[in-house]
């Protein structure tokens, strides 16, 4: 299931703006990796481009390598369906379709791609993704009722819910608790911890404590100044870049001292 | 509370309201009331000396009330408040003049219209009819022709401009790259069609059909493509909006999921964005619901009933209105009542469109936002 990622020397362009410069990291299956870093960095940018969602932004590109388990994504004729089928997303802001009830937003992947999946498979492909997204007993009475009235953490679970039910290997999430309470905040936390046990998972965050408490390696990225490009500056175990960091400006950053 | 400050505020009240520094003298409060009902019976005095005319009467009026208005307030209350009263009464006079033509129009069909508004009217061929045992034309009035004609021809003109509208906008939003010199291109083409005056519309269709069928090819078709020029800017323009509201973040949720482009916008935007993209299309067809001027060139009029759009003239209801008011029969005066009940006729079609238009959007809102 859970898969190994290789990023080799990855620049990322808007147009010609280069936002993220010379990226190089391994991210190994069934972890969870934190990005932190300030605002503009370009932690988002790079988290789109392992799954090729930038191409959605028109005058996005890239140059460089990005391996899952040794393939690699920007190889000519990679389909990008495909690679979206195999490392999922969950965005800072949740987006149920409003237009589909609970059960259909879990079923989206499925039935968005009219995959033929006869009414058991489905029940139990729904049942199973809630409870990993930790939302069925909450929403198990009311399938039928659309998933924008669900509150903001439970919509947040719901298209996490969404994400897992076409089973990817790798699970990115960019900020996927900056619009919760500290209650939701905790089951979405929960949740990545179990998660961990199947998924490779990415997590871009701005809560540190959040990062030492859900994550294994922490990668810190950094810009120079407004209008430079973001850089990867340090990528280690979580423990170490929370304690004893090797470059300066990650300990200015973890301690609170800038940024 | 002691006896005599209620006795205080009790004998203070009726006199006006209590002083304080926030206070200030104010005139009555159906001031404005007495003032118009003045204004309306001295200038009715006035005119019944000089000459009476509606028109002179409400003008005067206007201009006695605000002025009067204004120098009262003036006096009893403050200069502020006078400003107030007056441009209150400016503005009421400005939505008053903007509402005077619509409600006139209106009164004027439905006083013109509903005489002739019968079952028979709406049910019966209009025409005249040649009996051989008493050697007498009857000459009927009706407009079934001409209803059945509107339906056709607006409705081969919805079925045509409806996919190519919406498919050309599809590809504006989410196929082309705002940059890119086809998509300008379609941009503004789209934007000169919208102005295109609705005669040059016929002409088109009339020239293309005379050149593809012969002379005199008057036909429903013709005249439903050239309300299909009129229709295909407006239902592009309309949905291209609709679908830009849809929030790229849809899109991005959809695709994370491994979804295609295709099943994306089939299955996420469109449903977003249908209920917009509806009433789009209802405002198209209300606007060529009523052209005269391309239909009279493209399917010439006729009263004899015809149900086939491929040939043979076909008449609309605003045609008719307009044929039997400059191609009267012998009877003059019936003619003249049935181009006011085709008139009105058109109207109610219209009410029951949008009424419909309305129903359908809301049917298609999405749920948990309705
Ligand atoms: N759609 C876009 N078009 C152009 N530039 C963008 C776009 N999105 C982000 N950027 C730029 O890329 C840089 C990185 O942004 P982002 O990845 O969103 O940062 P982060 O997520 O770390 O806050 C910023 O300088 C930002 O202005
Ligand atoms: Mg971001």
């Amino acid at each position: 299931m859970s898969k190994r990622i290789n990023v080799r020397d990855l620049d990322v362009y808007y147009s010609d703006f280069l936002a993220v410069e010379g990226v190089s990291m391994t991210i190994e299956p069934r972890t969870v990796t934190a990005f932190i870093g300030p605002s503009g960095c370009g932690k988002s940018t790079f988290l789109r481009t392992l799954n090729r969602m930038h191409e959605v932004i028109p005058g996005a590109r890239v140059r460089g390598e990005v391996l899952i388990d040794g393939d690699n994504l920007y190889a000519p004729g990679v389909d990008p369906v495909l690679v979206r089928r195999q490392v999922g997303m969950v965005f800072q802001r949740a987006n149920p379709f409003p237009t589909m009830s609970i059960r259909d937003n879990v079923l989206a992947g499925v039935k968005l791609n009219s995959r033929r999946m006869p009414k058991s498979d489905q029940d139990s492909l729904v049942e199973r993704s809630l409870r990993g997204a930790n939302l069925w007993n909450e929403v198990k009475d009311r399938l039928q009722l659309p998933g924008s009235g669900l509150s903001g953490g439970q919509q947040q679970r719901l298209c996490i819910a969404r994400a897992i039910a076409v089973s990817p290997d790798v699970l990115l999430m960019d900020e996927p608790c900056s619009a919760l309470d500290p209650i939701s905040t905790l089951a979405i936390e929960d949740l990545i911890e179990e998660l961990k046990q199947d998924y490779t998972i990415v997590i871009v965050t701005h809560n540190m404590q959040q990062a030492t408490r859900v994550s294994d390696k922490t990668a810190f990225f950094n810009i120079a100044g407004s209008g430079k490009p973001g850089r990867l500056i340090e990528y280690d175990d979580t423990a170490t870049i929370f304690t004893k960091p090797s470059v300066q400006a990650t300990e200015d950053y973890v301690s609170g001292r800038f940024g | 509370m002691t006896a005599t400050t209620v006795a205080d505020t009790e004998t203070r009240a009726p006199r006006g309201p209590v002083p304080n520094a926030l206070t200030s003298a104010q005139l009555p409060r159906f001031v404005e009331l007495y003032t118009l009902a003045g204004a309306l019976a001295v200038s009715a005095a006035v005119l019944a000396m000089t000459g009476f005319s509606i028109v002179g009467w409400l003008v005067l009026s206007a201009v006695l009330y605000l002025v009067s208005l204004g120098i009262l307030s003036t006096v009893v209350e403050n200069r502020r408040k006078a400003t107030d009263r007056v441009v209150r009464g400016l503005v009421t006079i400005a939505f008053l003049l903007a509402v005077i033509p619509l409600v006139s129009t209106l009164v004027t069909v439905i006083i013109g219209g509903a005489p002739s508004l019968t079952w028979d009217f709406v049910t019966k061929t209009g025409g005249s009819v040649f009996d051989p045992s008493t050697l007498k034309v009857t000459i009927v009035q009706g407009a079934w022709q001409a209803v059945v004609g509107t339906l056709i021809i607006t409705g081969v003109a919805t079925l045509i401009s409806v996919p190519i509208g919406i498919l050309a906008a599809i590809y504006l939003v989410e196929y082309a790259q705002p940059q890119q010199w086809m998509a300008r291109t379609v941009t503004f083409l789209v934007d000169v069609m919208t102005g295109i005056p609705s005669i040059v519309a016929g002409l088109f269709a009339f020239s293309l059909f005379t050149l593809l069928v012969g002379p005199k090819a008057f036909s429903g078709f013709s005249a439903s493509v050239a309300l299909s020029v009129l229709m295909i800017p407006i239902v592009v323009r309309s949905t291209e909006e609709m679908l830009k509201l849809v929030s790229s973040e849809l899109r991005e949720a959809s695709f994370a999921l491994g979804v295609t482009k295709f099943a994306t916008i089939v299955r996420v935007v469109l449903p977003t964005a249908i209920a917009g993209i509806i009433t789009g299309v209802m405002l198209a067809i209300s606007r060529v619901i009523g052209e005269t001027a391309p239909i009279f060139i493209a399917a010439s009029f006729t009263s004899n009933f015809n149900a086939n759009p491929f040939s043979g003239p076909m008449e609309t209801l605003a045609v008719k209105a307009y044929a039997d008011y400059k191609f009267p029969s012998q009877d003059i005066a019936a003619s003249y009542q049935s181009a006011w009940g085709a008139a009105l006729l058109l109207v109610l079609l219209v009410v029951i469109l949008n009424l419909v238009a309305r129903i359908i959007a809301k049917a298609f809102a999405p749920r948990g936002l309705r």
